[in-house]
């Protein structure tokens, strides 16, 4: 059934995937409740305290954000019925570590060594701070450790703090691309498309209870209290070998200005964020940090054989655009920061684990993140490549390779090396505003 | 529901079942057949896809062979589709390029006065990874109300993609035995080689004019 786009409820939507505040710190903690009462208590104390989408960005200076989400088990261990549970899609249901193979984390990637005890069915809960500074973070973090010690079975399972690397004048990750290029839209937020960034997209691609792109509204799980106005995250830790990825750079390029290139052709973009697309020859910084500009391109008119972009970068598997279909289906919101201390150039590896640790907010895992982490990060056969693996996301065991396409000659990269390991990952639900007060109230089944 | 019983899904600890090898580079001078087990998978390479664990590709490509009843009386209804997918195709050819199917077949055939379709594909992707995208297209080109003139096909369909893998499970039919004269040559392997030749002898013929 054909149903009219409603507006899209702001007031009942946490601000996650909504919009990026201005914070250059975070801090995720990850709970467990030995005791739904004592759950259900702590999420009471917390509710005035969550960043909901209408209020962020007005007028208010806050300084620090929050936002919460459950595990199945969570639901579980606040007190929601066997019944409602069972309404939740299976692979939600059976969490991230269990869906290991399907997602290509596997080797070293495997739940096995992930750390933080998020394979645990324990983990119930992450809250996730963003501040604006690292005082206010540390002021949040002790009247959060005191909140909780009043909150009987409420504890942390394991936390990790994140900041902002210098230069902080634009968003970047440890191996130096700019972050935070793409620019999706969601219709009813108000917000128009950048050119080159396709049409706003449905809300019921990101959030419960709303039309999607198939023109129609998918069954949410029950009670519609519980699902409406919520989404789904996938949490991902990516630690980044910074050493590995600037010596496997050094071997590759002769010269700096072609180990610069190399690293452009793995991401797709300069490390400036221009792309490769636009900018095949030489890096343009200007147009790397000009939204209105950096995404307007395709791949099918102007890059079909890929001698701008590699058909096997990363930008052109996360993100295809006109060379894949149902592209409207696919997209998914990215949240997130860096952890960890950045590595000076020219230092060496210095063992200290750093990297990206990330959410994927939509309304379907299975249908979007999986399917990108699957077919686009995984499937050696993506357009055609045949061996090949998304170099920073997929997972390499040094047998696969990077076709970089050149007149005469093709490039071919052989036995890539692994830059990134998943250290952690988990599947949440992130409800609603409505539906944290539900959760809070939820007599106890047992 | 006449159809033969479900192939079984295999069982096991996730842990224990390997990763499929990759393939090393194939002889596709060396024609190839491959055994296949009962209900269609090598238990010790299952490979598991999003919607479960995914047939295994042969020499012959990945494929199905889709059988099921048609609705007593919806058998026009089949043929008059026929034209439809025609005509979509016609207009534009590129519509189920995501399938890089080789070959799709529908057959109609009786068994005791009742009515069966039989639909195979031999395709280079395997359809669980691309399930949403394909029954997505499926749609658009009428592929999917074709399918509506079949028994078990589900209601939600437009609404669950999973119900269409599902239903493409239940009513896939393995093979026990497949061969291919030139092995696990892609579609787009042979348009390139075809257009090289093309190219050759269009280099050819301007050298006659020197």
């Amino acid at each position: 059934m054909l149903v009219e786009s409603p507006v899209l409820e702001l007031d009942d939507i946490q601000h996650f995937l909504i919009s990026r505040p201005p914070a250059r710190t975070a801090r995720y903690e990850f709970l467990t409740f030995r005791q739904p009462d004592g759950g259900r208590k702590w999420l009471s104390g917390m509710l005035d305290k969550v960043g909901i989408a209408k209020e962020v960005g007005s007028n208010e200076p806050d300084s620090r954000w929050v936002t919460i989400a459950f595990t199945w088990n969570g639901l579980r261990a606040l007190g929601v019925n066997e019944a409602s549970l069972a309404t939740f899609p299976e692979e939600f249901r059976q969490g991230m570590a269990a869906r290991a193979e399907i997602l290509g984390t596997t080797g070293a990637n495997h739940p096995d060594h992930w750390v933080g005890g998020l394979v645990s069915p324990h983990l119930h809960a992450i809250v996730v701070l963003f501040a604006r500074d690292i005082t206010e973070r540390e002021r949040c973090r002790i009247e959060h450790q005191q909140y909780l010690s009043r909150c009987p079975g409420a504890e942390i399972l394991s936390s990790l703090d994140l900041e902002a690397i210098p230069p902080f004048s634009y968003a970047h990750e440890h191996f130096g691309y700019r972050d935070r290029l793409s620019q999706l839209t969601i219709e009813g937020t108000g917000d128009q498309p950048t050119p080159g960034s396709g049409p706003a997209i449905k809300p019921g691609e990101f959030f419960i209870g709303y039309p999607d792109e198939s023109g129609s509204q998918p069954i949410s799980p029950q009670p519609e209290v519980l699902s409406r106005n919520g989404s789904y995250l996938a949490y991902l830790r990516l630690e980044e070998h910074v050493g590995a990825f600037r010596d496997f750079l050094k071997e590759q390029g002769r010269t700096p200005e072609e180990q610069e290139l190399i690293a452009a052709k793995l991401m797709g973009r300069w490390r400036s964020g221009a792309p490769l697309t636009l900018a095949p020859q030489k890096d343009d910084p200007v147009l790397g940090a000009d939204l209105q500009r950096t995404n307007d391109f395709n791949y099918g008119t102007m890059d079909p054989y890929g001698y701008g972009c590699p058909v096997g970068a990363h930008i052109r598997r996360m993100n295809p655009r006109d060379t894949a279909v149902n592209m409207q289906r696919r997209k998914m919101v990215r949240r997130g920061g860096t952890y960890g201390p950045p590595l000076p150039e020219n230092a060496p590896e210095d063992g200290i684990e750093r990297g990206i640790a990330a959410f994927v907010g939509c309304a379907s895992l299975i249908r979007q993140f999986e399917f990108a982490m699957n077919v686009w990060a995984n499937d050696p056969t993506f357009h055609e490549l045949g061996n090949e693996r998304d170099p920073f996301i997929g997972t390499h065991d040094g047998s696969y390779d990077m076709t970089i396409r050149k007149r005469p000659v093709r490039r071919k990269i052989r036995g890539l090396s692994a830059f990134t390991t998943v250290r952690g990952g988990a599947y949440f639900f992130l409800p609603g505003i409505k539906a944290l007060r539900y959760l809070a109230t939820l007599a106890d089944q047992g | 529901m006449a159809t033969r019983p479900l192939p079984r899904e295999p069982r096991g600890d996730q842990k224990k079942t390997k990763i499929v090898e990759r393939r090393k580079a194939e002889d596709w001078t060396k024609p190839q057949a491959m055994a296949i087990p009962k209900g269609g998978y090598f238990a010790d390479k299952i490979e598991q896809g999003r919607y479960g664990p995914i047939f295994p590709q042969t020499p012959a490509c990945y494929g199905f062979s889709v059988v099921a009843k048609v609705i007593p009386g919806r058998e026009e209804h089949l043929y008059n589709h026929a034209k439809v997918i025609e005509k979509a195709i016609a207009d534009d050819p590129t519509t189920l390029a995501i399938l890089k199917a080789h070959y799709l077949r529908w057959v109609i055939f009786s068994i005791k006065g009742e009515s069966y379709m039989m639909y195979q594909g031999i395709f280079d992707t395997d359809f669980d990874k691309y399930c949403e995208d394909a029954s997505f297209l499926f749609g658009k080109t009428g592929i999917i109300s074709a399918f509506e003139a079949l028994e078990w096909w589900p209601a939600d369909y437009a609404t669950n993609p999973s119900s269409i893998v599902k239903f493409f499970r239940e009513h896939h039919f393995p093979s026990f035995l497949e061969y291919s004269e030139h092995p696990y040559v892609s579609c787009e392997q042979v348009r390139k080689a075809l257009t090289l030749k093309a190219s050759f002898s269009s280099m050819l013929d301007q050298m006659q004019e020197e």
